[in-house]
């Protein structure tokens, strides 16, 4: 039996979700296959495509419900967008299913053209996103998706942070006549509390109300805000907003102006690099506002990035509870100097 | 669904004369587009429009409808004119080609009547038309899906990954058209970077192939009507000659995307017009 992978969560972060009643739960890839099972057992339209990605997809209860609606096109990502779009054209759901970094790296120009410029209702799925294939280096991590979708026009791009976030998005996809962009990592989850329902792409989910600190995370890092948010109460009275930007593209304009009119500071975090993923999107709202708070974007620099587990390379990044806290402190502590 | 008004050979032939005049008259009003492969493939489109392809200005909604994607959307403007001589919309919409929010741009697009998906980058059209006949299959639907490739469009690795699952998955309702006229922007393919044998190639990836004359109507009409339950994607080999119907066009590698000068057009059209007067005298 192998080691079980360490936690991107610190024992003082874990103790922090202890106290804000977080549990954990499954991992978003485990959610994202059942829910489009689910979907598709009632709806033979619904596909599934994969490059030789059945198992790292976590399709293989998919394959064996429903061998005719899943397409296995071995490991071309070209192939795989292409046939997804061509699919989507003749009525079918199409999810296409790739680790990350190859679908939006490999078929970028089959996601421009064949998917939104022909404007197909094709979902396209990246998994095991970010650094989640941590230890296998750069080639397999995703850093560039958020910032290279963003440029493509007529895609919507969803980063669930947690397992409802997930199946909402799975679901949305499928009922949306519109090119997606679903990406997500494959460590257990924690559950997120929510006090408001309801799963709106384009529209953040605040998870906790604040006004001198905004922490905005997207995909798994939102958990990572807001435990830093709770550590920042305990520790020092800071009042921290926390949004689940769960929408990368389009982004939710008015809660990022909404942060401005009553924080002070903003902190971005994101498993991607700072170069034009959320920070930077967050970045351009903030800059044609006006009197904007401080900004800190914490994401992987650009750099050659360290390998590891996905934990390690979070710590390094500070990509975590800690960092996110050091990263607001300071940030806080710029806008006083500002001022 | 309609069936397409099959016309006979003369009337073809007629009718690709046509069409070449207007791919050159209103690439040269534009003064842009990509002669040379319109002029090969003109004969091809116009068998697929009006003897093959189950599809029609009426029944172009269908879902049942023949699929054709033209992968080398280069050669839109071929494309264009054939769909306005089928009904698709009235030529005159054309004098607006590469203009100002035209619809008609320079590459394939879903904006203008009649067109499936949007193309012009290369190698995308062959793993999109497998998707649309591995959709139609699952479903059991009638349709057939049709695209034309350049032969210099082969280079792009995506139509190999599209052929290797089109045999996997015993796509027989696809046919892949290869534009063979043997020539891209920078010389011959062969010189280039040849990608012979062709038909090998597709042979041995698990497709029937066959060779046809691409400007023989008849050839043609029976390449790419082949059987429907053959196991197998079909791939036929078209032999063309790039800017075909125009003598000093004719094999010519400059023309892929030159744009005639005003004293070229006038011959191009004397020709083109005297090859009209000579079928439609040979009819009485």
């Amino acid at each position: 039996m192998s080691a079980p992978a360490p936690s991107v969560y610190s024992t003082e972060a874990q103790a922090y979700a202890v106290r804000l009643g977080l549990t954990m739960a499954r991992a978003n890839l485990d959610v994202f296959a059942d829910t489009l099972l689910a979907l598709a057992r009632g709806d033979r339209n619904v596909v599934a495509v994969t490059s030789d990605s059945r198992g790292s997809g976590k399709l293989q209860p998919f394959g064996e419900a429903l061998p005719e609606q899943l397409f296995e096109v071995g490991i071309a990502e070209q192939n795989l967008v292409g046939i997804a779009a061509g699919l989507a054209s003749v009525g079918k759901r199409a999810f296409a299913v790739s680790p990350a970094c190859f679908l939006t790296a490999r078929a970028l120009e089959q996601i421009k053209n064949d998917v939104c410029y022909s404007n197909v209702p094709a979902t396209l799925v990246g998994i095991s996103a970010g650094v989640s294939y941590g230890a296998l280096g750069s080639t397999h991590h995703s850093l560039h998706d958020f910032a290279a979708l963003r440029a493509i026009h007529n895609i919507t791009i969803l980063a669930p942070a947690d397992n409802y976030e997930t199946s909402e998005a799975v679901k949305w996809a499928a009922e949306h006549d519109r090119p997606v962009y679903l990406r997500f990592g494959k460590a257990k989850m924690y559950g997120l509390p929510r006090s408001t329902g309801g799963f709106c792409p384009g529209q953040a989910a605040t998870l906790r109300e604040g006004d001198e600190v905004a922490l905005i995370g997207t995909g798994e890092t939102v958990v990572h805000c807001l435990l830093a948010a709770a550590k920042l109460e305990a520790e020092s009275g800071l009042s921290c907003r926390v949004l689940s930007m769960h929408t990368v593209k389009p982004l939710d304009v008015e809660a990022v102006l909404d942060a401005t009119r009553s924080c002070r500071a903003i902190v971005t975090a994101e498993e991607h690099s700072v170069h034009g993923g959320l920070g930077e999107a967050v970045a351009g709202v903030l800059a044609q506002a006006g009197g904007a708070p401080l900004l800190k974007i914490m994401g992987l620099p650009d750099e050659d990035t360290v390998t590891g587990s996905q934990a390690d390379i979070f710590r390094h990044y500070g990509i975590s509870m800690e960092g996110i806290c050091a990263a607001a402190v300071g940030a806080c502590e710029g806008a006083e100097a500002v001022r | 669904m309609t069936e397409s008004n099959a016309l006979t050979d003369d009337e073809l032939r007629l009718l690709s004369v046509r069409c070449r005049q207007d791919v050159l008259k209103y690439i040269s009003a534009a003064g842009a587009g990509h002669t040379g492969g319109s002029l090969s493939c003109v004969d091809i489109l116009n068998v697929l429009y009006n003897r093959v392809l189950r599809v029609s200005p009426e029944t172009f909604g269908d879902p049942h409808r023949d699929r054709y994607v033209q992968s080398k959307g280069h050669s839109v403007e071929a494309l264009y004119v054939v769909l306005a001589h089928r009904g698709f919309f009235p030529i005159e919409r054309l004098e607006t080609l590469c203009q100002y929010r035209s619809p008609f741009i320079g590459h394939p697009t879903r904006k203008s009547p009649g067109i499936e998906m949007n193309t012009g980058a290369l190698g995308h059209g062959l793993p999109i038309s497998v998707g649309m006949a591995l959709g139609g299959k699952r479903d059991n639907a009638p349709f057939r899906v049709f695209t034309l490739i350049g032969d210099g469009e082969l280079a792009e690795g995506s139509n190999w990954e599209a052929a290797m699952s089109a045999a996997h998955y015993g796509l027989d309702n696809l046919t892949a058209i290869i534009d063979y006229n043997t020539l891209q922007i920078s010389g011959r393919t062969r010189d280039v970077c040849s990608n012979e044998p062709i038909d090998e190639k597709f042979a041995s990836f698990g497709w029937g192939v066959v060779w046809v004359d691409g400007h023989d109507f008849a050839g043609l009409t029976a390449a790419a009507s082949a059987p429907a339950r053959s196991g197998k994607p079909t791939c036929v080999i078209a032999n063309t000659v790039k800017g075909r119907g125009v003598s000093f066009m004719e094999d010519v590698a400059k023309w892929h995307h030159g744009v005639p000068a005003p004293d070229e057009y006038e011959g191009a059209m004397r020709e083109l017009t005297a090859a009209e007067q000579a079928l439609l005298e040979a009819r009485r």
